[in-house]
């Protein structure tokens, strides 16, 4: 069984995005793997648990640095990774039709795992560009994953903590959500195993990509301003409760 | 004329309140609104779509009926009605059924889509969305035969626009299924989801419990309020990850959101910084919170909370 995992190297959430011209931003942060895929690794760990014979292949697009990303995908149990390295910006098409074709040269999937979501772009979508170019069904924020005779089924998150549960053949894509599972932290011993793994390189320019007919590209980047107006209100507890309010209605008129 | 298409999203057979913002975005000169209803209805909200600038009414159904849930068979019904109609731009709300539905369309057009966009330039083909979890706000350009675009709720007013609306059904040819549904379970004790609610009232690790939620609940009654958590409330275990604002929670924008307890994270940012005012509540004057929100107090929210309460209900009862 080959199951394939989908990770994307993010800045950390916690670092500060500096801003360079009109669309760029200082990449000299802390790279991550991506949080969601951290629960689509964990995942195919777990199913992996259950079939001697299954292989966990972590495929990246990204920059050269993208590589530790990986790194950590193969801490946490992957057996190897697959790197297409560009320089360039790339859009979900693109990514989509890398994935595809990085996977296809190295095996037939049986199933492939991926985030809800990337935390830097936050597109939604690259897994269903996947589904499609692949022809094999999707499913998005998914709680819970269980496989049996080649049927998979999955609980989805719907809204205010509704749920869906849906039936789907194999070969299909499962995009984490939170509640999946939670993520093993690597040990060093797996950190120090994971550095002899290996990682197959490829330049997405050798990939010979169809080119998208249709494309998206980000062309202004700014600072979401906070622009509060940081008024603490002074006053006993009671006094401050009633200047919030006449604030809140006479002021900000939102109650 | 060109022509806009907007799925229109319903709970408890009425238009979510947060779709005539969406609507109102997508208006403009030489543009005909097409409304697509999938509930099986679509007279019943004629006037109200119309009153926002929805001149078409489209009933969605298949030779069957109504169409159930099911994200796969939906996004085709939808191209369907795209091609057929000749609809070459979508809008939406976001979300949990959009972010299920609108990737499969533009999946399935191969055409861009932008989820949770703060707003769109329709004439440029432009649209304006966060990016590094509410860090920044990138502008995109789509290039393309078809655009799908989800609005994020409440970030753009609703404004009345007189018009008449006619209403049309349409029958979809559906293809087989590829992936079935065996259940759908929306939890009867949720009000409003999260995302849509107009004012939200947070509790972070103060709250100390579950039981301790109650004082927020009690609050949000009485304005109408929906409740949610920072992500160590959640983890906890004190309330449901569905309660969870954040950057692996749930984005909101609502008019009001107060914040209790909570010290105000880049995670925790991310998921509200869009709101229209914030208020703190902390016991701590340096919280971050208290640089980044429009009225602080600082003070016990286990007695600030129970005073606004009591306040706010003697004006309810006074008007
Ligand atoms: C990858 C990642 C994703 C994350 N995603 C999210 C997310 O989606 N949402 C989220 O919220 N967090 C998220 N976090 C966690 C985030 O970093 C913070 O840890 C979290 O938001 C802190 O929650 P808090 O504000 O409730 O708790 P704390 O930071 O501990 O703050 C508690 C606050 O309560 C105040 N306080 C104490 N007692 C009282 C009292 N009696 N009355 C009033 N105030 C009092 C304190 O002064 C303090 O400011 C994420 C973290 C990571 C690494
Ligand atoms: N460059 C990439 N390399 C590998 N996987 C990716 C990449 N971009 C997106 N993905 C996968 O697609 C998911 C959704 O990403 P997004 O559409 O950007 O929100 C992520 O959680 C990843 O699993």
């Amino acid at each position: 069984m080959k199951i394939y995992v989908c990770v994307k190297s993010v800045p950390d959430s916690a670092a500060t995005i500096r801003i360079v011209g009109r669309n760029q931003f200082d990449e000299h942060i802390t790279f991550i793997i991506n949080p969601y895929d951290e629960h689509a690794i964990e995942e195919a760990m777990r199913l992996r648990a259950t079939n001697e014979k299954a292989e966990v292949i972590a495929v990246c697009v990204g920059r050269a640095e993208a590589a530790g990303s990986l790194q950590s995908a193969l801490a946490m149990g992957a057996d190897r990774g697959i790197h297409v390295t560009t320089d360039d910006a790339v859009d979900s098409f693109i990514t989509a039709l890398a994935l595809k074709a990085a996977i296809l040269a190295d095996g037939q999937p049986d199933i492939i795992f991926t985030g809800k979501q990337s935390i830097d772009a936050e597109g939604f979508q690259t897994m269903f560009r996947l589904g499609a170019v692949l022809g094999v069904p999707v499913a998005t924020n998914v709680t819970a994953f269980a496989l049996q005779d080649g049927i998979a089924t999955v609980d989805c998150e719907m809204e205010a903590g509704g749920r869906a549960v849906f039936r789907m053949p194999l070969p299909c894509i499962i995009a984490a959500g939170k509640a999946l599972n939670n993520p093993r932290y690597p040990t060093l011993p797996d950190i120090m195993k994971a550095r002899k793994k290996p990682i197959q390189t490829l330049a997405l320019a050798s990939l010979d990509l169809p080119t998208p007919s249709a494309g998206m590209e980000v062309i202004g980047l700014r600072p979401a301003v906070e622009d509060r107006r940081r008024h603490i209100i002074a006053g006993t507890g009671e006094q401050a409760v009633a200047e919030l309010i006449r604030l809140l209605r006479e002021e900000a008129r939102v109650l | 004329m060109q022509k806009i298409g907007i799925l229109i999203e319903t709970r408890d057979q009425r238009v979510k309140p947060a779709m005539y913002g969406v609507i109102t975005a997508a208006r403009g000169p030489e543009r005909e609104l097409y409304g697509l209803v999938f509930d099986g209805r679509g007279r019943e909200y004629k006037d109200n779509l119309a009153a926002y600038g929805i001149s078409r009414v489209v009933a969605v159904q298949s030779e069957n009926g109504m169409i159930a849930w099911n994200p796969d068979t939906w996004a085709q019904a939808i191209v369907q009605v795209m091609e057929q109609l000749e609809i070459n731009i979508l809008f939406g709300l976001t979300s949990a059924w959009t972010k299920d539905i609108f990737p499969r369309v533009a999946a399935m057009l191969d055409v861009p889509l932008v989820l949770d966009c703060l707003r769109v330039d329709i004439d440029n083909l432009t649209a304006e969305k966060s990016r590094f979890s509410g860090k920044t706000i990138a502008t995109y350009k789509l290039h393309g035969s078809h655009f799908l675009f989800a609005v994020r709720p409440n970030v753009i007013e609703a404004r009345q626009a007189a018009g008449t609306a006619q209403v049309d059904a349409f029958t979809v040819r559906l293809d087989h299924e590829r992936m079935t549904v065996e259940a759908v379970e929306q939890d009867p004790a949720a009000r409003v989801d999260l995302s849509e609610a107009e004012i939200i009232i947070s509790g972070g690790r103060a709250m100390g419990n579950s039981d301790n939620f109650q004082i927020l609940q009690q609050c949000a009654e009485i304005i109408d309020a929906a409740v949610g958590a920072s992500r160590v409330a959640v983890e906890a275990g004190w309330v449901p990850h569905s309660m969870q604002v954040g950057q692996t929670g749930t984005t909101v924008s609502p008019k009001l959101y107060i914040a209790c307890g909570i010290s105000g994270s880049v995670q925790h940012f991310a998921g509200m910084k869009t709101s229209e005012v914030i208020v703190a509540i902390n016991t701590d004057s340096g919280a971050n919170i208290m640089q980044s929100c429009d009225y602080g107090i600082v003070g016990d929210l286990f007695e600030i909370v129970p005073l606004l309460t009591g306040q706010l209900k003697a004006i309810k009862n006074n008007e």
